[in-house]
């Protein structure tokens, strides 16, 4: 591995941000609206999967894609379903829902492949012109498609979000779903919708993993990432920008570990392995003094007022 | 009449979590006949699996203990109304700690060996869990996101440790690299209570569910960690201190975890090893235990058969996944939604528990004068 150069170093960096941005950016969404999924883990772990059985039965990458969205959307429905119209507590209902993704993906796996294979995913796409310049184009234009579409989603959702009245009421449920309510917004369908976008996002963050990165699926092979996704949200102050900062440096962190083993540079594996976990942790600490809130009604259930 | 009507409510309220079992196994089933398996079969197999012989039982009982201990944390943990999803984390940090004392001082005595490893167990796992309470309390860190990070650094740091410091010198010279510590001493051995592999750990967690309930219930500190848990602005305007009681919370959670995990290695492997992930160690008790205290209704005592039937459901898939070839992994499937069910259902009972208080009160209040007219 001599050719392993700095351009690979941040290339790669760039592609690891893929399964980071579909998964924050999805759980965003939830959050503005008010509500937290912390099932995002164990959805990726299902879309992953369904994109990764898909292709190997039908040889398609695109309806690969597709499984793992329409998995996602399920499963994004059953979260709204839990949080909305059950109102359950969020953070344990989250929870289920990830041991649920965890067994359920490695149960389908054993049952219908069962050994470790892998499949030609997602190819790169060099863009004309642009990849041919220097570094810049080395980096950023030979990616696979699943990763342009991610970094394409940024300033989509950001339109979405902050040009539309349809963005207009995801935040106003967020942080006031009483006034929304009294506005003629059913809190309840804004919420479904979310958090079911949360959930098709996630599936394709899965999918990115086993159809277009490792190009393999094993029993947990998310390993917390989803976990991330919902710091990541955090990090980023509910703002696309700050989205998109975290998940570059996240995914740096994980391009310089691989470059670090590959240069056989004397640190055990296992602490190269912990710092993303450690970031995390330290990132959200670091954190706390700002003057950024979460959305008002964020991990509430919303309760029409009945006197 | 009013006290038998909310009897009836109760009752009905603690049937709910069965339900939601109930429910969960039917889904079961129709996944076992997608798979082409005969779900009668594979339950009968699941059963006798889990109870078919005194073996069978006692490792239904040996499987319960770690959720058990992981359980009673959570119950001190949820009804101080602080998330503690580290019991992964917890547990590995606890068997480790207990594998650094049983492999540093062979010449101790049983007894005091097999004390200063439970302690250690103990220690190691309220710091981690302290850990997660302090950023809480003090840096706002949501706990739920930094125990599942601390699990994982938890896991890098067993495979570090066994892979290199802690290693078995015979993985060295046999060149195998096996990533296992060394057999503890034999003294350290929990004794065992019949033939089997039943361990004195069942009941030391047992005791351990007893405690619980007096300190929950019956001390001051307890009613304090559970007022924080359902009124925070009551307890701060009561004067409490809220932010100390989250890190407590915590704590006494990631201690029961951690003492569990010291059980568990001198109880049953007798020495500490890795499959790379945590799940090699726990078999997932430290998600399984929150399943089960749910399912005890977050009460001590009603989560230790809670962590019977849950230990019985993953003694029994082993031989079910024998019997009718279907994975074992069906069982954390099915975990994660006996969780969602439970949780999903406390609205039904909130519900329902409301509307019959209220017909109580409406019937047993004199009507106000405004009513009357």
């Amino acid at each position: 591995m001599t050719g392993f150069t700095a351009i690979d170093i941040f290339s790669s960096g760039i592609r690891l941000a893929t399964p980071y941005l579909y998964a924050s950016i999805g759980e965003n969404f939830g959050q503005l609206s008010g509500i937290l999924n912390l099932g995002v883990d164990g959805i990726m772990l299902m879309g992953a999967y369904a994109a990764f059985f898909t292709t190997v039965k039908t040889g398609s990458l695109v309806l690969g894609l597709l499984a793992a969205g329409v998995v996602g959307a399920l499963l994004g429905l059953a979260m709204a379903f839990i949080s909305v119209t059950m109102k359950a507590e969020q953070g344990i209902s989250g929870i289920g829902l990830y041991l649920f993704g965890l067994g359920m993906s490695e149960l389908l796996f054993k049952k219908t492949l069962g050994e470790v294979q892998t499949v030609a995913g997602f190819a790169p796409v060099y863009i004309p012109w642009l990849s041919n310049i220097p570094v810049v184009g080395e980096i950023l234009f030979r990616q696979n498609v699943l990763a342009y579409g991610a970094f394409a989603l940024v300033p989509v959702s950001w339109f979405v979000l902050y040009k539309t009245p349809l963005g207009l009421k995801v935040r106003a449920v967020g942080q006031n779903p009483e006034g929304a309510d009294s506005l003629g917004v059913s809190v309840a369908r804004v919420r479904y919708l979310t958090v079911t976008i949360g959930g098709i996002l996630s599936g394709i963050a899965g999918a990115s993993l086993s159809i277009a990165l490792l190009n393999v699926f094993q029993e947990n092979l998310t390993y917390g990432m989803g976990f991330i996704a919902v710091a990541l949200v955090y990090f980023g102050g509910w703002r696309l920008s700050g989205l998109l900062t975290g998940a570059i440096l996240f995914s740096m962190v994980n391009a310089l570990q691989l470059w670090a083993q590959v240069r056989g540079i004397k640190i055990p594996s296992e602490f190269a392995l912990m710092i993303p976990y450690v970031i995390t942790i330290l990132v959200l600490a670091a954190l706390a003094k700002r003057r950024i809130h979460a959305p008002a009604a964020l991990n509430k259930p919303f309760e029409r007022g009945e006197g | 009449m009013k006290e038998m009507d909310q009897r009836i409510v109760r009752v009905l309220a603690s049937l709910t979590p069965v339900g939601a079992f109930l429910l969960a196994i039917l889904i079961g089933a129709v996944m076992l006949v997608i798979f082409g398996a005969n779900p009668l079969m594979a339950f009968r197999a699941l059963v006798s699996g889990a109870f078919g012989n005194m073996n069978a039982l006692a490792d239904t009982l040996v499987k319960a203990t770690p959720l058990l201990f992981v359980g009673l944390g959570i119950c001190i943990a949820f009804r101080g109304g602080v998330l503690n999803i580290g019991g992964e984390g917890q547990l590995v940090v606890g068997a480790l700690s207990a594998a650094l004392i049983c492999l540093n001082f062979p010449n101790w005595p049983g007894w005091a060996l097999i004390m200063a490893a439970l302690l250690g167990g103990l220690f190691a796992g309220a710091i981690y869990g302290g850990i997660a309470g302090f950023l809480k309390a003090y840096f706002n860190v949501n706990e739920i996101l930094s125990t599942i990070m601390l699990n994982y650094i938890a896991v890098f740091g067993m495979n570090y440790l066994l892979r290199g410091p802690l290693i078995d010198p015979m993985q060295i010279k046999l060149g195998s690299f096996i990533p296992e510590t060394a057999r503890f001493p034999r003294a350290t051995d929990l004794p065992r209570l019949v033939p089997t592999r039943l361990h004195l750990g069942v009941g030391i967690a047992i005791l351990f569910a007893v405690l619980v309930y007096i300190l929950l219930w019956r001390t001051t500190i307890g009613f304090r960690i559970r007022m924080v848990g359902k009124n925070i602005r009551a307890a701060l305007g009561a004067g409490i201190n809220v932010k100390g009681y989250m890190v407590l919370g915590l704590l006494l959670a990631g201690s029961l975890a951690g003492l569990g995990g010291a059980v568990e290695v001198l109880g049953v492997n007798h020495r500490m090893f890795t499959d790379g992930s945590a799940f090699g160690f726990t078999g997932s008790a430290g998600f399984n235990g929150i399943v089960a205290a749910l399912f005890g209704q977050l009460h001590p005592v009603g989560t230790i058969p809670a962590s019977i039937m849950l230990g019985a459901l993953l003694t029994g898939a082993n031989q079910m996944q024998r019997v009718v070839q279907v994975p074992s992994a069906l069982v954390g499937a099915l975990n994660g939604l006996i969780v969602v069910f439970v949780v999903g259902s406390e609205i039904l009972r909130l519900r329902q528990v409301r509307r019959v208080d209220r017909t109580l009160r409406v019937a047993s209040t004199p009507l106000s004068e405004e009513e009357k007219r």
